[in-house]
């Protein structure tokens, strides 16, 4: 085999389909505020909460190797954070929104270097406990409306048509947003970086790449992401206390979605989000009973399928809907009998 | 109350924190993993404690041994069943599927003793507390259960220190391979350091449970303040999670009494956040983390 018998590619003909079904998705549902019921739309805000939080927390737990258990800390500093740029400095709520993700990320900055210093399970547990803390702080200031919480005035003031649309289609756009901006991660320097670490941290740090610094900026973006996730719940819900907005079920969520969907790859939240939410809407009247058919169907997925539905998928039919990946492609030398040569797609080897 | 009070109780606290704290770091020490479901094992064994008082109507002493016992062979299964099979290159799978168990182990129990908060009674020794002078009496139980978990940290001492099983816990933590090439059957090890971490924190939840009132909730909260005990106190020493237990205590309940009720807690995480900035290691740091 010569050099030029391969070459290296990352999108393939069919990524321009699934560039153009997507935009045609995101384009159908962005026309929901026009003819669908208000329930509807609020139903799917949260799915699309849930959507942003999973690819967050994969981004954390399933690209940089750094489960979180404590992401709600975020969450639930979006929320408040909303309160506090919307209804004491007066800020649009839609605005705020946003300024609510740099609240988290503001916190989540003097927290990394803290928690790095803690490993695999233990930096699990640290982070839990940096939410404990921040919930523990929220719950015994007066300001902050302690154990009873706030309602977000500046947002539950807005029109009411105003308010429903604009919070869906803000969800939305946070979804998609998320997703986009974990493509775009993975596709640049420092996704390369992740995936060395990932891979062989030892190897990375020698190849050049600094540990420290990518883990950082993973961690600090999904602060951000975590907060605006939070800031959009408490759009929807209007009503904040440190009990709901810290909760540990955030993360429950995000683990399960990820976990049933695909660790590591950018379907699997979205997959995982669709399955949680579809058995949600049916099973949500046994909560507990969920609860415990979502912890065993997690414990059952991490153990016999660690890439979850989307990693059999992908091992089964070699397809990624996002090109993320180098893919080498062999190009198979002309044989002599001319057999019905299966063009440029000849066998396929992967370095992810 | 007085702040000699507070201190002593506060001291004594820590005894508990080290026992629930003890097990954690034992599987550690030995496979390197974080049982993220380790504090709701412990409000597990309460629970079990509690139903066989209940059904069989026995004492809570012969139900806490029963129940002690019980966990020992979970822990085994467990460890041999489940858990092993996450071993491996993938250091995330432990992490998640412990945090699976954790959240089945919690809707199961509210499943099925409901989420009401239930206590196990003990009698007499509950109330009764040695009066040193007017204002400073130490009560009896948080005494015994101080001493209880100094007796099982020197007992796992000694048993990882003296004998020939505890000799091949220390070979299977510093190099798996060597100790499997030795002939130790590293799955039987880590089943048995499993069975082990859950008698004693079967023994905590029981104390627990005597001491105070629980709920299927607690474990998280459990599993918290036992792993700010093990990085305080320095990851591998085991009489260091006992230092680590006490520090926390001290700093909950003087906090407490500082501060007014609501801030005790977090003074706790505010000195474990302080230690963790400014010694990392711990306090007696013996092994290296993975």
């Amino acid at each position: 085999m010569s050099a030029q018998d391969f070459s290296v590619a990352r999108s393939t003909r069919m990524h321009r389909y699934v560039l153009i079904m997507g935009v045609l998705i995101v384009a159908a549902l962005a026309s929901f505020p026009f003819w669908a019921q208000v329930s509807f739309l609020r139903t799917m805000v949260t799915f699309f909460t849930l959507v942003a939080l999973a690819q967050m927390w994969n981004l954390l737990g399933g690209y940089a190797g750094m489960i979180s258990v404590g992401q709600q800390a975020y969450l639930g500093l979006g929320a408040y954070g909303l309160w506090l740029m919307g209804d004491v400095f007066h800020i649009h709520p839609f605005v705020s929104v946003i300024l609510a993700g740099g609240l988290a990320l503001l916190v989540a900055l003097p927290v990394a270097p803290l928690i790095f210093r803690l490993r695999g399970g233990y930096f699990a547990i640290g982070t839990w406990v940096v939410a404990e803390v921040v919930r523990l702080v929220v719950a015994n200031i007066q300001a902050t409306g302690g154990g009873s919480g706030k309602t977000v005035i500046s947002a539950a003031r807005l029109p009411i048509d105003t308010r429903i649309n604009g919070t869906y289609l803000l969800a939305l756009f946070v979804a998609v947003g998320s997703i986009l901006l974990v493509y775009f991660l993975l596709r640049s320097r420092l996704g390369l970086a992740l995936t060395a670490i990932r891979d062989n941290e030892l190897a990375a740090q020698s190849s050049g790449v600094n540990i420290f610094r990518s883990k950082l900026y993973v961690y600090l973006i999904s602060a951000f992401g975590c907060g605006v996730v939070g800031a959009v719940v408490a759009m929807n819900l209007l009503r904040i206390q440190p009990a709901a907005a810290f909760s540990i079920n955030w993360t429950a969520y995000a683990l399960f979605i990820v976990v049933i969907g695909g660790f590591g790859s950018i379907e699997g939240p979205i997959i995982g989000a669709v399955i949680y939410f579809t058995l949600l809407q049916s099973l949500s009247q046994y909560g507990t009973t969920y609860m415990l058919l979502l912890g065993v169907i997690a414990v059952a997925m991490a153990t016999k399928a660690p890439r979850g539905i989307w990693g059999i998928v992908t091992k089964r039919w070699n397809v990624h809907l996002f090109p993320v990946r180098r893919r080498l492609v062999l190009e198979e030398p002309p044989e002599p009998q001319g057999t019905t040569g299966a063009g440029a797609a000849g066998p396929v080897a992967e370095a992810s | 109350m007085d702040w000699a009070n507070v201190a002593i109780q506060g001291i004594l606290l820590g005894g508990l924190y080290a026992l629930f704290a003890t097990g954690l770091a034992l599987v550690f020490g030995v496979m390197r993993m974080v049982n993220l479901a380790h504090g709701d094992l412990g409000i597990l064994a309460a629970f079990v404690a509690l139903f066989l008082v209940q059904s069989f109507h026995i004492g809570v002493l012969w139900s806490g041994l029963l129940t002690i016992v019980i966990m020992f062979v979970v822990g085994y299964l467990l460890q041999r069943g489940l858990l092993n099979f996450t071993l491996g290159s993938d250091d995330t799978r432990p992490i998640v599927v412990t945090f699976g168990l954790s959240i089945i182990i919690q809707n199961g129990l509210i499943m099925w003793f409901s989420a009401d908060s239930q206590g196990l009674d003990a009698g007499k020794i509950e109330n009764i507390s040695i009066r040193i002078s007017d204002k400073l009496s130490i009560g009896w139980f948080p005494l015994l259960v101080f001493i209880t978990s100094i007796v099982v940290i020197a007992l796992l001492q000694t048993f990882l220190n003296r004998t020939k099983l505890g000799r091949a816990f220390r070979a299977t933590s510093d190099d798996r391979e060597a100790a499997e090439l030795m002939g130790i059957n590293n799955r039987h090890i880590y089943g048995l350091a499993m069975a082990i971490a859950l008698a004693i924190v079967a023994l905590a939840g029981i104390l627990l449970a005597v001491r105070t009132t629980f709920d299927p909730t607690q474990g998280p909260f459990r599993l918290i303040y036992a792993f700010e005990a093990v990085i305080m106190g320095g990851m591998g020493s085991i009489w260091g999670t006992l230092i680590g237990g006490i520090v926390l205590g001290l700093s909950q309940t003087l906090g407490s009494q500082a501060f007014g009720s609501g801030w005790g807690l977090l003074v706790g995480h505010l000195v474990f956040l302080t230690v963790l900035a400014v010694r990392p290691s711990g306090f007696f740091a013996k092994t290296v983390t993975a």
